[in-house]
């Protein structure tokens, strides 16, 4: 919140310096002006009204605080477990306790009378110390001191007005009455702003609650805001939905996990929230364990939330596919704060949650799983602590993983239909059974803003962590384990043997080829053969002739006949050649 | 301002003191006085002092005496102690305070 101006319009604000509520209140309480802290016995009225004053030391605001109930060494006692040293503050002229006791067994009164001792006792307290603020516990006291009540509550009214005069900023804590604020009706007096505490049972579970019932001038947070008490003080817990105006970063984050990074082209956007779904056993933590690990071997803080395991159980388990959580644990990096989920109430969750955040200021939360929350409050609720979470850690930018544990035999995505809206990234294990075997295999349902594979991985937990398997896409569809490896034998051989046929036949044409080349071979020289003989014959026959007509000439030489009776014999001999 | 007055009624033999708390000069404070002093004069003889503080001038006197109202007097002695707060205008009351009239006559 920017420092008000001090136009007349607005007023001067306080700020307390407990943790939340003057993001609530805007800066604070109303300056110079008393405030009325109003709850229940147990709620913390005294613990706000002493933060109140510590901080303002811190700030430079010396403080008074008028017991009217506990005895200042009892008052410094109780606050010691919450590292409050009221008696060093004391010595040191920042604090001053004004015990007011009213012993109504040795007074009685007679006559007109007025509260002038008790101006000028705190009047003192306040030159003493030279204090800015205030604080009256329990103011209604007086009320059982006195039995004119006209007096005092004129005396009161009068009381009120003087602090505004002195121009100290008050808080005066009253009892909670029936159906009203403060028994006494304070309310009436202190007009300027009244704050309720409450200290609520719900399924046995005892949640405090703040709400700022009235802030004349100012608009404040009107919700009930659950706060704690610690050993660090009062912490309220300003969240609500603060709105989608969160700034978007395009850095991506690596999962730890390289294939699944490439699943998701890079991780998940810096201050997203992933949800990693998935049966018992499915590989939900483990998944979440290389997120954690890769955030501190970043040198990125993280804090893991655990509602199942101690941190012991989970470095133990952890180790054992290879992830040494202990180093970083050790080295400060991964705070691992473990509980059950039925310890607190939601909203002691949350601000646990919230107050591990302020703490640490880690880059990356880790919740495992969000689904036991569910045991403890209805899913509405649920929805509702989850979504004040989640915009809360956008505004932070921090990258979110939350695991969630989806019950066999029911549709998984149904289960967490109600916080998908919230979801940035939706991881989903499924264990796939078949052949008496349990397969794990995880795929990216969604991821906003992210060209993800919709691709159906199978994974192993090996000791070397998580390792995503080179997907099986056959024409018989996605197998995992050792039907994957079967199907992969059976195709080898099935490559093998295709490979051993074609060498097979392609011998067989060879050798085919090879005989129909001899065949051919063998033709030709056939056929040479036969062209020789063919020749010779011709040669013989045209020697034969040229010799016979050679004789016939001869013979008609000697014979002096005629060419008639030579033809006759050349016939003959041509008979002599036919097949 | 201290003063021990002698009276002739002594009730009781041991000496009494009183310290009465008040501011300034108001109304309330200037009756309670000499309301006191009428008091101590008709009942307590010459047995007592009385110590008037202005609460004004010394609060830290007032804490310690865990005074809240005005005007308040204290009977230190004798024990047990008594506070009564008020102008001290009815002597009855005072009496019975101090237990010098028994409380049930004093409560018809």
């Amino acid at each position: 919140m920017p420092p008000r101006s001090t136009s007349a319009a607005e007023l001067a604000k306080c700020p307390t310096g407990i943790a939340g509520l003057d993001e609530i209140t805007g800066g604070g309480l109303p300056r110079g002006r008393p405030t009325l802290i109003c709850g229940g016995p147990g709620c913390g009225k005294t613990l706000f009204g002493i933060e109140f004053l510590v901080r303002g030391v811190s700030q430079g605001e010396p403080g008074v605080f008028v017991a009217f109930e506990e005895r200042p060494e009892e008052l410094a006692q109780n606050v010691t477990s919450l590292g409050f040293d009221l008696q060093r503050l004391q010595r040191q002229k920042k604090l001053f306790v004004e015990y007011m006791h009213i012993e109504r067994g040795e007074i009685d009164e007679t006559g007109e009378y007025d509260l002038d001792a008790l101006f000028f006792r705190l009047g003192d307290a306040i030159d003493t110390v030279g204090a800015k603020r205030v604080v009256l516990d329990t103011l209604e006291t007086l009320f059982s001191g006195f039995s004119n009540d006209a007096i005092l509550r004129s005396e009161l009214r009068r009381l009120f007005r003087w602090l505004k005069d002195r121009g100290v900023t008050a808080v005066i804590t009253a009892e909670r009455g029936d159906g009203v604020l403060t028994r006494q009706g304070l309310e009436e007096y202190v007009s300027d702003c009244v704050i309720l505490l409450d200290h609520r049972m719900s399924d046995q579970v005892a949640t405090r609650r703040l709400r700022v019932v009235k802030y004349r001038g100012t608009s404040h947070g009107t919700n009930e805001y659950p706060f704690l008490i610690d050993k660090d003080g009062i912490d309220v817990l300003p969240i609500t939905s603060i709105g989608l105006s969160h700034h978007a970063s395009t850095e991506r984050v690596a999962s730890g996990i390289s294939d699944l990074d490439e699943m998701l082209a890079g991780g998940i956007y810096r201050g997203s929230t992933a949800l990693i779904s998935g049966t018992a056993g499915a590989g939900k933590s483990s998944i979440a364990a290389h997120f954690a690990r890769a955030s501190c071997d970043r040198g990125e803080r993280c804090v893991m939330f655990a509602y199942e395991e101690s941190p012991q159980q989970i470095a133990r388990n952890m180790k054992s596919i290879g992830i040494d959580l202990n180093a970083h644990i050790r080295s400060g990096m991964l705070q691992c704060i473990a509980a059950r989920p039925t310890t607190f109430g939601l909203e002691m969750h949350l601000a646990t949650i919230h107050k591990a955040i302020r703490k640490h200021s880690p880059r990356m939360l880790i919740v495992d799983p969000i689904t036991n929350f569910f045991s403890i409050a209805s899913p509405k609720e649920v929805k509702g602590m989850l979504m004040r979470l989640v915009d809360f850690l956008k505004a932070e930018q921090i990258t979110a993983v939350f695991t969630s544990l989806t019950q066999g035999g029911s549709a998984l995505e149904a289960t967490e239909a109600g916080i998908s809206s919230l979801i940035d990234t939706w991881l989903l294990l499924r264990d796939i059974e078949s052949n008496g075997e349990r397969n794990r295999t995880m795929y990216v349902l969604k991821s906003r803003g992210t060209a993800h594979s919709n691709q159906m991985r199978e994974f192993v937990l090996s000791k070397a962590g998580i390792r995503l398997i080179e997907p099986y896409l056959g024409v018989e569809g996605v197998l995992t384990g050792s039907s994957r490896l079967a199907q992969e034998a059976k195709e080898t051989a099935a490559t093998i043997q295709k490979r051993d046929e074609t060498t097979r036949k392609r011998r067989a044409i060879e050798r085919r080829t090879k005989e129909i080349e001899a065949q051919i071979a063998t033709l030709r020289l056939e056929m040479a053969a036969e062209s020789d003989e063919l020749d010779r014959l011709l040669a013989s026959d045209s020697d034969r002739e040229r010799m016979e007509s050679e004789d016939l000439a001869i013979m008609a030489a000697s014979r002096k006949s005629s060419a008639k009776s030579a033809a006759r014999p050349r016939h003959g001999k041509r008979e002599g050649f036919a097949p | 301002m201290r003063k021990a007055t002698k009276a002739e009624a002594i009730t009781q033999e041991e000496s009494w003191n009183l310290r009465l708390y008040v501011v300034g000069q108001t109304p309330k404070s200037v009756a309670a006085i000499a309301n006191l002093k009428k008091f101590c004069a008709e009942h307590l003889g010459n047995q007592y002092t009385i110590e008037i503080i202005d609460v004004a001038a010394n609060p830290k006197i007032a804490r310690r005496d865990q005074i809240v109202a005005i005007p308040t007097l204290v009977r230190k002695l004798p024990v047990p102690m008594r506070k009564i707060i008020g102008d001290l205008s009815n002597t009855e009351r005072v009496l019975v305070s101090f237990d010098m009239r028994p409380r049930t006559e004093a409560s018809s």
